[in-house]
């Protein structure tokens, strides 16, 4: 899956075209857009205060005064949900930066030198990955305590190594092409190629493997949130709202099913916006889709 | 062939030394103190000090180092803090509803992963293709501890079908036993079984424009037996892969499934003792896990071999 280093203007508005009849890709934007859209509106406006506490209206089934119902201590739940996207958002998000700015790198690096350097780089990756992830963050957010900012560096610790993969993988198969060749035969350093060239040609396979691991990361930070280690209250978060409902199913399942709602369909929205990306940007892989 | 299983051999092996320095590594800048944890707080600065002697937390850090590792290569793995026995033993107990639990999982998983992926491969860009590659895009995006409270609420709270939580242990009988962990094994099932038949599918795909697909066909072989006998096979490498990888993350969700249905496992042994400082719990059941996942990798890589006879040439 690769690009030629400059897409020619008539080549970009075949892009376009194709993305709008792509129908997934349309469907991931969008729904994706509409969440990032709750979680901008959020900081302006929600339905109610999420921290201000109306022991009276507690759990409250769905009506139009309260759409998805209210919580055990009559918060309304659209309202967290809202709030709780802007904290999936930037824990996910800020995540893959950590795993992009450091991985990306790393994998150019060991694709670049070869020898001593890639092997070290990859072995340290096997033990990365020998870790599973999320014990390894419920073990970080332990030690340095639980919140936001460690869920992040958590989570972001182990999209290093995915990224180095991805981004070593792929500039391993752009190294021996011609254009390379005319590049070194230029005087061109391998930093520079690597900068010019390598980097422009892998930026797809990136983009398609940052949209993968955000959505996993908004899946770890439900988990950590769920069990405690995620954003503390009052900050709302879709994780902890989970925990919460637990105990109250039989009285109030809404509590869980909204919230796990929320998480299903931005997850959802960015595996077919990663899937649609990889298509449209590599029509060969459309027919194997 | 032979150098090559011997070279994953040697890098599973180093894997596994670095990982047991990291795990120690990152035990030694935990904040707490093991002896005065044990003592309680009203312990004295000597009775502390003496404890910590007796435990061996004054002596060199490379020979302590050295020493439980020495320690953990005979299944010696100390004794609990807070629990007051043999970490062995813990680690047997809950062995034996994390390990079932698992393995449940991972069968329920590979038996609809499979099919499905199958079914999805041989309709592919149909309808059939389109519903089961579309459920399986939202089972992805499911996390397994909300689609184990749907689970609980449907046949635990409103059906009455199966308890809530909770395990009455083996003692109890094979079916009660069996009761308790079938609806946790669903949820860890459930999002790995969506991975495992897209990548079931996708392999299949690729295999089957191969020209000894076709040969088999112009043969007159049916279209199910090359599925099966040719295709399904040719296709183990990635799954095998994939199921290798989803291994690691089912000891991972054992964590927080088990937490949703309080099951005395593994997952929620570590969850409890990371939150209680039970250093020596944490550090035993890491490496555990961390061999684990090790080994199974091992394991799907020693299996290439079996499952694809053309490797079994090359180095």
């Amino acid at each position: 899956m690769t690009l030629q280093t400059e897409i020619p203007r008539e080549k970009l508005a075949s892009l376009a075209t194709r993305a709008l009849h792509h129908k997934s890709f349309i469907a991931g934007f969008l729904v994706a857009m509409l969440v990032a859209g709750m979680a901008a509106l959020s900081f302006l406006w929600t339905p109610y205060d999420v921290t201000r506490l109306v022991i009276s209206d507690k759990l409250l089934a769905p009506s139009a005064a309260h759409w998805f119902g209210t919580d055990h201590f009559g918060r309304d739940v659209l309202s967290m949900i809202m709030v709780g996207a802007r904290n999936s958002i930037a824990v996910a998000l800020v995540a893959v930066g950590i795993g992009m700015g450091i991985g990306v790198p790393l994998g150019c690096w060991a694709a670049a030198r070869g020898g001593l350097v890639d092997e070290v780089l990859m072995r340290l990756n096997d033990l990365v990955f020998a870790f599973p992830a999320l014990l390894s963050a419920i073990m970080i957010t332990a030690i340095f305590g639980p919140g936001a900012i460690n869920a992040i560096i958590a989570i972001g610790i182990f999209n290093i190594p995915v990224f180095a993969r991805v981004a070593r993988a792929g500039a391993l198969a752009i190294w021996p092409r011609e254009y390379i060749l005319a590049a070194r035969a230029a005087g061109k350093g391998k930093a520079l190629i690597t900068l010019e060239h390598v980097l422009p040609n892998i930026a797809t396979l990136l983009l398609v493997q940052g949209t993968i691991q955000f959505a996993l990361g908004i899946l770890a930070e439900a988990s950590l949130s769920y069990v405690g280690l995620g954003a503390q209250p009052p900050m709302p978060s879709w994780g902890r709202m989970l925990f919460e409902a637990q105990t109250r199913m039989a009285q109030a399942p809404w509590m869980a099913v909204f919230p796990g709602m929320a998480i299903v369909i931005t997850v959802l929205a960015l595996n077919l916006l990663g899937d649609g990306v990889a298509d449209i940007l590599d029509p060969k892989s459309r027919r194997r889709r | 062939m032979t150098a090559y299983l011997l070279k994953r051999v040697a890098i599973a092996f180093a894997t596994l030394v670095l990982a047991s320095v990291v795990v120690f590594a990152v035990l030694e800048i935990l904040p707490g103190d093991p002896a005065r944890l044990m003592l309680g707080m009203n312990a004295s600065a000597e009775q502390v000090e003496q404890v910590r002697t007796q435990m061996g937390l004054n002596d060199p850090l490379l020979l302590r180092y050295f020493h439980w590792i020495g320690n953990l290569a005979v299944l010696d793995f100390g004794r609990s803090y807070t629990y007051s026995v043999p970490v062995i033993d813990l680690v047997r107990e809950r062995v034996a509803v994390s390990l079932p639990l698992a393995l449940i999982a991972l069968a329920l998983s590979t038996m609809i992963a499979i099919p499905v992926g199958l079914y999805a491969a041989s309709r592919q860009g149909r309808l059939g293709d389109t519903v089961s590659m579309g459920a399986s895009q939202v089972g992805v995006a499911v996390p397994n501890f909300w689609f184990a409270l749907l689970l609980i609420y449907l046949f635990a709270v409103w059906l009455k079908w199966v308890p809530a939580g909770g395990f009455p242990g083996w003692s109890a009988g094979i079916w009660p036993a069996l009761k308790a962990l079938i609806l946790p094994a669903i949820a860890l099932a459930l999002p790995q079984a969506a991975i495992l038949a897209r990548v079931t599918r996708q392999a299949l795909i690729e295999v089957l424009s191969e020209d000894y697909i076709r040969t088999a066909r112009a043969k007159g072989m049916p279209y199910r037996t090359v599925l099966w006998r040719h295709a399904l096979r040719n296709a183990m490498i990635p799954v095998l892969t994939i199921l290798g990888l989803q291994f690691a993350f089912l000891l991972a969700g054992t964590i927080i499934i088990e937490n949703v249905f309080y099951l005395p496992g593994l997952g929620r042994l570590i969850f409890q003792a990371i939150t209680q400082r039970d250093l020596i719990v944490v550090e035993s059941v890491v490496m555990l896990l961390v061999a684990t996942v090790i080994l199974v990798n091992l394991l799907v890589d020693f299996s290439y071999a079996v499952v694809d006879p053309r490797l079994r040439g090359r180095s």
